[in-house]
């Protein structure tokens, strides 16, 4: 007893805030105290250094009312603990209504409320204006189905006015729910650019990390055998309500040298962005930002040896779009 | 035999009011949409004429069709019963047995659910649980005995015709004399309308949680040393929580109506110095709860959820969608009061006016500071942990030290057995505490008497003294970020099995938020007593709002065979599937 008092003392003081707001608005205080919660097994009581209390108070049920209702006007009103019934497995509406016509209409509010639709989601259509000359450059997705499950139109790309574009990306994949945040990504990826074009198959997780950084990675095998990886991480920082600025980066991968697409083994390339948009209306919102992009490692030195640029820099003008 | 055919006088003025007010309203070119009694400048309800608004008597047909509605400069499709919105008043009187024949104009589906009204399962009105709806070109009739009385509502219970306009009031009038007296009445039909139909609204928020949420954290907010400090940004942030998601769908895209008038349409209710009135308050919103105050009145809720309480006087009562409230103000020498009805979040409100001629326009309070959640709204509470101003959690002081070594974890399965986790279940309350006496959500700090749950007691002893056999748990459940609604972790498009119960037996339902959002949650075909203050008489409800990381429990004799819905009554989360099917069947046949 002696081990409990100082508990019941500290908890008396913790709660009293709470007696108090109750009583500012003329009500006396809640007998459904707020620790009535740990009764149900939502709170372990081992955990909560009032291992002595259980064993020594068996008239306390737990710490439940008596450490809040003070008064001795405590009414034990504690449910029992009798069996539910058996879930029947009929429909009483049939006695009133066709089975078929009940079937039916169950069919139909599941099918309501089953949630499957299209959405079309462009995070970058933009004009890029730099030292190398002005392109264009793009980033999106299309997806249908629900909350687990959808299948995914992916593409990306960039390219320079007047040459032929640098990278054409398409993607299709499956995209599984793993757990309130992440999802798997399954299927493949088609590069029209650059030449010669490769098929890849994909398998990628994406999702939301904690401090909300939006990640995704991606391995990707090709049809003549090379593996490469894709990192990329984003954040969406609101300025203000309408004003808000996102970083990204992307980053490739490769496991080896392919010498046809000019890669060498180790990272690829690394593109950093900001996009400063302004999202009055969220199905359409133009941004302004700045884009830095540079080949790394064997593959920029593949680049230097046919006399190209590995960096560059430009600044970024276009839309985003949530159709 | 209402109040006001007691008085002469109301008699007279309501003639002369009448008159001016179909003027008033005529003036505004949308009279036709509108019922009698929900016209701007009405001087009250009152029985059916023949042009009220109002129905009553034994046989009563409506006819549900598509309309257009404009409110505020938006306008958009509509779905209205015999081309009203909000839809006709029913008036009607407890002993009696009535008919309805509903009518089917649309070229879908539809269906009237009578919220708050006991009647027998089968013409309970919901598709696929109670009945097979009602077909285009169809006319169903449904018949059942009004066993009780006070103020209810009735409303669609298909795809989403609730937030298109398809609600309207009831009245039901008590056999004999009604002993909550007045001198004039008004019904008050909150609502919220957007031209956005709410299957893209859904679309949009399954896209972006926070999509209708303009009023989020930001940089310049934290520079200017609003809302969260950055430690707490940060420690919210680490668990992807948004302390501003107050509400899903927001002023961004709703009007906020009274009896169907926005702002600018000012709908004005009639008084005369002195009289006591009585103003049914009904939120027929589909996803916003409202505060509702009328500033310089204090409100004596005699009424909840049609079931008469123990007079109290407060000044403001936040009234959760599908709730009803009775209230009576007693208005003084000032012509003109602002009715307000703030959405929660502060996006927006509504000003109504009581008058003593129409014409006024009451006074228009200032949106008040959006509210942060705080701790206690994931279920976190350990009330040892220092609050500071109005509810806020100062992070850096450390919790109770009794409480150390306590999981804080916000996805622990083991404090919610009956939970099955996945994708749609984001967080589960670690320490959901009894919300009952709280104030709700953004009036925690406000300067005036605000009503709360344990205020309210039944004028009437519980008819069912017996303690509960037995409890059931029933989680709340959602991840916010993918937009995903459900009870125990499954939604209903997964048909999960019903919850059963024996006919007959007292059961304490605790329902226990694991999200951050209030959720009215509604039972069908029962009234439940509120677990708060001493057994007898406590608060007989059909919707109660269950605070974000708390938990509520309710005693409910399960009397009514036969199967019923038992969902949140924020439409989009129904529909994303926080509802299940509730069975109540004989011992020998369940």
């Amino acid at each position: 007893m002696a081990r409990l008092l100082p508990v019941l003392t500290s908890l008396l003081l913790a709660t009293s805030p709470l007696a108090a707001q109750g009583q500012e608005t003329g009500s006396p205080p809640p007998q459904a105290d707020e620790h009535a919660g740990m009764d149900h097994g939502s709170m372990d009581h081992s955990q909560m250094d009032m291992s002595g209390m259980d064993l020594s108070a068996p008239g306390m049920k737990g710490m439940d009312h008596s450490a809040h209702a003070m008064p001795a006007s405590t009414v034990s009103d504690e449910p029992g603990n009798a069996p539910p019934p058996p879930v029947p497995v009929d429909f009483p509406a049939q006695r009133f209504f066709a089975p078929y016509r009940m079937a039916a209409s169950r069919a139909a509010m599941v099918k309501e409320m089953t949630f499957k639709t299209f959405a079309l989601q462009v995070d970058q259509l933009e004009f890029r204006t730099g030292k190398g000359g002005d392109g264009f450059g793009w980033e999106g997705q299309a997806w249908y189905g629900g909350d687990i499950d959808r299948i995914v139109l992916a593409s990306e790309g960039e390219g320079t006015f007047g040459e032929r574009a640098e990278r054409i990306e398409l993607g299709a994949y499956w995209r599984h729910a793993l757990d309130p945040w992440f999802n798997l990504q399954l299927g493949m990826r088609q590069d029209f650019r650059p030449d010669p074009q490769r098929t890849y198959a994909l398998v990628g997780i994406e999702g939301l990390a904690p401090y909300w950084f939006e990640l995704q990675g991606q391995l990707l095998v090709s049809n003549k055998g090379d593996i490469h990886a894709r990192g990329k991480a984003g954040y969406t920082q609101r300025i203000t309500q309408s004003l808000v600025v996102e970083p990204e980066a992307e980053v490739d991968f490769a496991f080896q040298d392919v010498p046809a697409l000019n890669v060498g083994a180790g990272f690829e390339r690394l593109e950093l962005g900001a996009r400063l948009r302004y999202e009055r209306n969220r199905s359409l919102a133009p941004y302004v930002g700045v884009n830095w992009e540079r080949k790394l490692g064997g593959t920029a030195e593949l680049a230097r040896r046919a006399g190209e640029g590995v960096s560059g820099v430009s600044a970024v003008f276009g839309v985003r779009a949530m159709l | 035999m209402t109040p006001n055919d007691s008085l002469p006088r109301s008699l007279l003025q309501r003639r002369h009011f009448l008159a001016l007010g179909g003027a008033f309203a005529g003036s505004l070119g949308v009279a036709g949409l509108f019922p009698a009694w929900a016209r701007s400048g009405t001087p009250g309800i009152v029985h059916a004429s023949t042009d009220s608004g109002v129905l009553t008597g034994n046989s009563i047909a409506l006819q549900i069709g598509a309309s257009h509605f404009s409110t505020g400069g938006r306008s958009g499709h509509a779905v209205t019963v015999n081309g009203t919105l909000p839809a006709p008043l029913l008036r009607l009187r407890e002993g009696e047995t009535v008919r309805i024949a509903v009518t089917n104009r649309l070229k879908e589906q539809t269906s009237i659910h009578w919220h708050g009204l006991l009647v027998p399962f089968h013409m309970d009105g919901v598709p696929g649980v109670s009945f097979p709806g009602i077909d285009p070109g169809e006319t169903f009739v449904y018949e059942f005995p009004l066993t009780h009385s006070g103020t209810f509502w009735y409303h669609s219970h298909s795809g989403m015709q609730e937030a298109e306009g398809l609600f309207g009031p009831i009245v039901i009038d008590p056999a004999g004399a009604d002993p909550i007296t007045c001198d004039r009445e008004h019904v008050l039909v909150l609502s919220d309308w957007s031209p956005i139909h709410p299957h893209e609204q859904m679309r949009r928020l399954k896209m972006m949680g926070g999509y209708f949420n303009r009023q989020r954290q930001t940089l310049a907010g934290l520079l200017a040393g609003k809302d969260q400090s950055l430690a707490d940004r940060l420690a919210w942030g680490k668990m992807r929580m948004d302390a501003t998601d107050i509400s899903d769908v927001t002023g961004s895209t709703y009007s906020f109506l009274v009896n169907g008038h926005g702002n600018a349409e000012n709908w004005t209710g009639l008084f005369a110095p002195g009289e006591k009135v009585r103003l049914r308050v009904i939120n027929a919103s589909s996803m916003t709860n409202f505060n509702f105050r009328i500033p310089g009145l204090p409100l004596t809720v005699v009424a909840a959820d049609g079931n008469p309480v123990q007079p109290v006087e407060t000044d403001e009562v936040q009234i959760a969608i599908a709730e009803t409230y009775d209230v009576i103000v007693q208005p003084g020498a000032a012509e003109s009061y602002g009715v307000i009805a703030e959405a929660i979040d502060r996006s927006g409100l509504v000003r109504a006016t009581l008058a003593q001629r129409p014409g006024l326009v009451g006074e228009t309070p200032k949106l008040r500071e959006r509210p942060v959640l705080t701790m206690r709204d994931m279920g976190m509470d350990m009330s040892g942990m220092d609050m500071g101003e109005g509810g806020v959690i100062d992070l850096s002081k450390p919790a109770n030290s009794s409480m150390s070594g306590h999981s804080m974890s916000m996805r622990d399965p083991s404090v919610a057995p009956g939970v099955r986790m996945g994708p749609g279940v984001a967080t589960l309350s670690p320490m959901p505490v009894d919300r009952l006496a709280d104030r709700p959500t953004g009036l925690e700090s406000v300067d005036h008497r605000v009503l709360t749950y344990a205020d309210l007691r039944s004028r009437d002893p519980n008819p069912d003294p017996r303690v509960p056999s037995r409890q059931v748990d029933v989680h709340l459940t959602s991840n916010m970020e993918r937009y995903m609604w459900s009870m125990d972790g499954e939604a209903m498009s997964e048909n999960p099995s019903p919850i059963p119960f024996r006919l007959g037996e007292r059961v304490r339902v605790n329902l226990i938020n694991d999200t951050m959002m209030p959720h009215p949650i509604h039972i069908h075909g029962h009234f439940f007593e509120l677990v708060s203050g001493e057994p007898g008489n406590r608060a007989r409800k059909h919707t109660v709002n269950v605070l974000p990381g708390g938990k509520v429990s309710f005693d409910l004799t399960a009397d009514a065979e036969g199967d019923w819905a038992f969902h949140c009554h924020m439409l989009l989360h129904m529909h994303a599937g926080m509802m299940r099917v509730v069975t109540v069947r004989k011992e020998a046949e369940a």
